[in-house]
């Protein structure tokens, strides 16, 4: 069957089996390839992806849920201040776990333009990262949120 | 310099253009063994060859780990690739260097020191002469050995070693495809794996249809002996036959473990092989210190499982792999599959955090294995979450039990340390099998468990040798020759164990001498580099407003250099105990002599810290009955964002002394340091790893 949905802004028709993971879709049907398989548990924010602007786990969200809807990846943000604020704050180590943390942190700077260290920390409490970056990325958004109040792209 | 102190890399390696090309667009190639990691290491080869050729660093474009393309460097390990390959690079582009200069010069009739080189072009005097690299390279033969004997650029010279630059590789990683996951290939199947369960298990019954009605789609199970992959087009399609196959087969023969086997003090007793190192056994008298510490079993457990691709075209295997050893892996692969090496390539592709040998190797193998199968299509292999869990290596869990002679003033004057552990390395290359080996119609022999020398900074005993002045020192080793489970290299070997040991054993001393755990310390410690991170660590803490024992908060330190031959760390951590350790905040001082990158560095110090720090506070690998129990995220948890304590690290200058390897110098201070905090917290020390609640709840009883 087909199922029609929006990814950063553009409305694809993607042939898939309703119930195949939204991951899967969108990394092997549309190439997007910046949403990661970690655990297709919801246990580890990897698959991290904004539905409708909230962030949802990708790896067990059936496609056919998501018909009509607005999904947003990490390749929809590549102009987004928080990439460029995680590139200054060299916020990663292996990377594998950033484009996930990206996405929520992006959900927490939409609903809260001044978040403290306490709203990042609980943003990012569903993510996990084994490299040990952690206080770099939280640096970065915190850099990534003075830059967005100085007029870079939100 | 003579060929005997040549790095090990050029000995191998010793044609410079193996290393170094110019290339169209002004682009110089620089090809090296090591990989990318996620440690940087790629973007610090590059500083280090821009530095010596004096080229642009946005002008060198990176080849790393490709057995058609790349010198072969062996592993990338045991924080060796700045020592090793570092130094390497720096002497091959040397060499290119003093070579093409030497030539410009003699057609300028000039001498070489005469000519400068300003990003890639030559200048006499002020003068452009109209010549660079690239153009008069040709001129050259970059094919004859280096002998090391080129001038190098003196340190005080450098201009891009030693500044801090962006990491090369990061931002294609937080922004789309970067990973071996992500390739995408003509005719590529998706794979997955029914595993055996274990050595010797065989496959009594698989319901095949049950898992083609669960996979809903094209489906080929192939079958080889005890290996069993299922194919198709799709990848959920694979992904869900393989979660149904382990649904519905029925093995026999399988090896059942017992709970009892998962703590470190199973190891103490069981047949191994024993080796002494350091000072001869000595009938000291004085009052005798004893104390018997532990770690558990701890996974590397990757946020990415592990992928492989492989393709078999013309006869010709091609496999893309992020193992840390692509020679090596191409000499398993060869040996399994009974091809010449030249019929096989094996290219790195990068992959998420490593930490040690994990199951990048195994799936390599496995996606092989179909692929000779299968022909001119592409097979990529990705391990599920609970098949990474379940089946990579782990690394062995540790007994370590120290007895220190004391003398009059409280001061250790002999130091035995008696080790227990499973083998830290047992990688392909090294002894260790490929997991779809043991599970072939001739499977592969029984692994041969051995240990690294002690000359490469041995493995149970890594760190066990303390660099406190002790009149006598030496290491009874105990390796455990028949495992519960499959143990290899976890960041650190051995040393987080010991120097845990060591360095618990060190504040229990203090206590027992009535002195400050730092002042007792720099009492027994000649070594300059090692007091002064000491020092320096203390400092950042305000260790003197240290309080009493048993407040409820607490301050510990912990010191090693990292194989007694790398990196010095000294790590100071604030912690607070409740029902749970709360780590608040953590100092680091650190020396690596001259360091390439210094950000990059701290980004290496700042994570071991938290990876420690997790390590100490969460981490083990449970067992029950039918092996690694532990095979989520919710049964194996690990630090998160609301647990990371605020990190502050110092680099001390050190720029005059050779660079030393650093990515796992804090893993062993740092457990020592929290450790020790909470034994501070608490007014009673824990022993053993990790520092559970119920640990704490046990010691608070006592």
């Amino acid at each position: 069957m087909s199922v029609a949905f929006e990814v950063n802004g553009r409305t694809v028709s993607v042939r898939a089996n309703e119930t195949a993971p939204l991951l899967d879709v969108l990394r092997n049907e549309l190439g997007l390839k910046g949403t990661r398989y970690g655990c297709g548990l919801e246990q580890c924010g990897s698959c991290m992806v904004l539905l409708d602007g909230e962030p949802v786990f990708s790896c067990s969200r059936e496609v056919g849920t998501v018909t009509g809807r607005r999904i947003t990846t990490v390749e929809g943000l590549s102009d987004h201040a928080l990439v460029q604020a995680f590139l200054d704050e060299q916020a990663g180590q292996c990377g594998y776990c950033l484009s996930g943390i990206v996405i929520s942190a992006k959900a927490l700077l939409d609903r809260n333009s001044a978040p403290g260290r306490a709203d990042i920390v609980a943003a990012l409490e569903r993510h996990l990262c084994r490299c040990g970056t952690h206080q770099r990325i939280i640096r970065a958004i915190e850099r990534a949120t003075a830059s967005i109040r100085e007029g870079a792209p939100a | 310099m003579s060929a005997t102190t040549l790095p090990l890399s050029v000995v191998n390696n010793p044609r410079p253009d193996r290393w170094i090309r110019f290339e169209p667009g002004r682009t110089v190639r620089l090809s090296v063994g090591k990989v990318e990691i996620g440690q940087g290491v790629l973007t610090a080869l590059a500083q280090i060859a821009a530095e010596e050729l004096d080229v642009g660093l946005d002008r060198i474009r990176m080849v790393s780990g490709d057995t058609g393309a790349a010198p072969d460097e062996g592993s990338t390990s045991s924080s060796l690739s700045i020592e090793v390959s570092g130094a390497s690079v720096r002497l091959i582009a040397a060499e290119v260097r003093h070579r093409v200069l030497t030539r410009v010069a003699q057609r300028l009739n000039c001498a070489p020191e005469d000519v400068a080189v300003v990003d890639g072009a030559f200048f006499h005097g002020e003068v452009p002469t109209g010549h660079d690299y690239w153009n008069f390279a040709g001129e050259v033969d970059l094919g004859r050995e280096a002998d090391g004997t080129a001038p190098r650029k003196p340190v005080a010279q450098y201009r891009v070693v030693g500044t801090t630059v962006a990491r090369l590789d990061l931002p294609a990683k937080l922004t789309g495809a970067a990973f071996i996951h992500d390739i995408v290939r003509p005719d590529m199947l998706h794979a997955r794996l029914l595993r055996q369960p274990s050595r010797g298990a065989r496959l009594a019954a698989l319901d095949e249809a049950a898992v083609r009605r669960a996979a809903g789609g094209e489906l080929r199970i192939f079958r080889r002996g005890e290996f069993v992959a299922l194919v198709s087009p799709d990848e959920t399609i694979a992904q869900r036959a393989a979660v149904a196959a382990t649904l519905h087969a029925a093995w026999d023969n399988v090896r059942l473990l017992e709970p009892a086997q998962q703590e470190a003090a199973w190891l103490v007793d069981q047949p191994s092989d024993d080796r002494r190192h350091g000072d001869p056994p000595a009938d000291v008298a004085g009052e005798v210190f004893e104390g018997r510490y532990s770690r558990g079993y701890v996974a590397h457990a990757s946020i990415g499982p592990s992928c492989a691709l492989a393709e078999c075209r013309d006869g010709h295997l091609t496999v893309w792999t992020h193992s840390q050893a692509v020679y090596p892996l191409r000499n398993s692969l060869a040996n399994v599959l009974g091809r010449g090496l030249e019929t096989i390539t094996v290219r790195h592709v990068q992959g998420p955090g490593c930490y040690g040998h994990n199951g990048a190797d195994d799936v390599a193998l496995d996606a092989a294995l179909i692929a000779v199968e299968i022909p001119d299509r592409c097979i990529r292999v990705q391990w599920r979450r609970e098949e990474e869990f379940a089946f990579e290596p782990v690394g062995t869990a540790q007994v370590v039990h120290v007895r220190a002679v004391l003398d009059a003033n409280g001061r250790p004057s002999d130091w035995t340390a008696e080790i227990w552990a499973a083998t830290h390395v047992q990688r392909p290359a090294m002894g260790g099998n490929m997991l779809a080996h043991e599970a072939l119609p001739q499977p592969a022999p029984e692994p041969h468990i051995t240990d690294p020398a002690e000359a490469a900074g041995g493995g149970g005993t890594r760190n066990a040798m303390p660099m406190y002045d002790v009149g006598a020192k030496r290491i009874v080793h105990h390796l455990v020759l028949r495992a519960p489970v499959r143990t290899s290299a976890l960041r650190g070997l051995g040393a987080p164990a010991n120097v845990f040991a060591i360095e618990c054993a060190m504040d229990e001393l203090a206590e027992h001498a009535g002195e400050d755990p730092v002042a007792y310390r720099l009492s027994i410690l000649s070594n300059q580099r090692a007091r002064r991170v000491i020092e320096r660590a203390a400092a950042m803490a305000g260790w003197q407003r240290r309080g009493q024992a048993g407040s409820g908060r607490g301050l510990g330190i912990g010191f090693a250099q990292y194989k007694n031959r790398s990196a010095y760390a000294a790590v100071v951590a604030e912690v607070e105990v409740e029902r749970d350790v709360r780590v608040n905040r953590v100092w680091c001082a650190a020396d690596a002599g001259l360091v390439i990158n210094p950000d990059g560095a701290r980004n290496q110090l700042e994570g071991g810290i938290l990876q420690s720090a997790s390590f100490t506070l969460k981490e083990q690998v449970r067992f029950d009955e039918q092996g690694i129990s532990s095979t989520d995220w919710n049964l194996y948890p690990i630090l998160r964002f609301s647990e990371v304590p605020e990190i502050t690290c110092e680099l001390i200058e050190a720029n005059d002394q050779p660079s030393l390897g650093m990515g796992e110098c804090t893993i062993g201070p740092t457990a020592a340091a929290i450790g020790n905090a909470v034994a501070h917290a608490l007014g009673t020390r824990i022993r053993d790893l990790p520092l559970t609640r119920e640990r704490i709840a046990a010691a608070l009883l006592k």
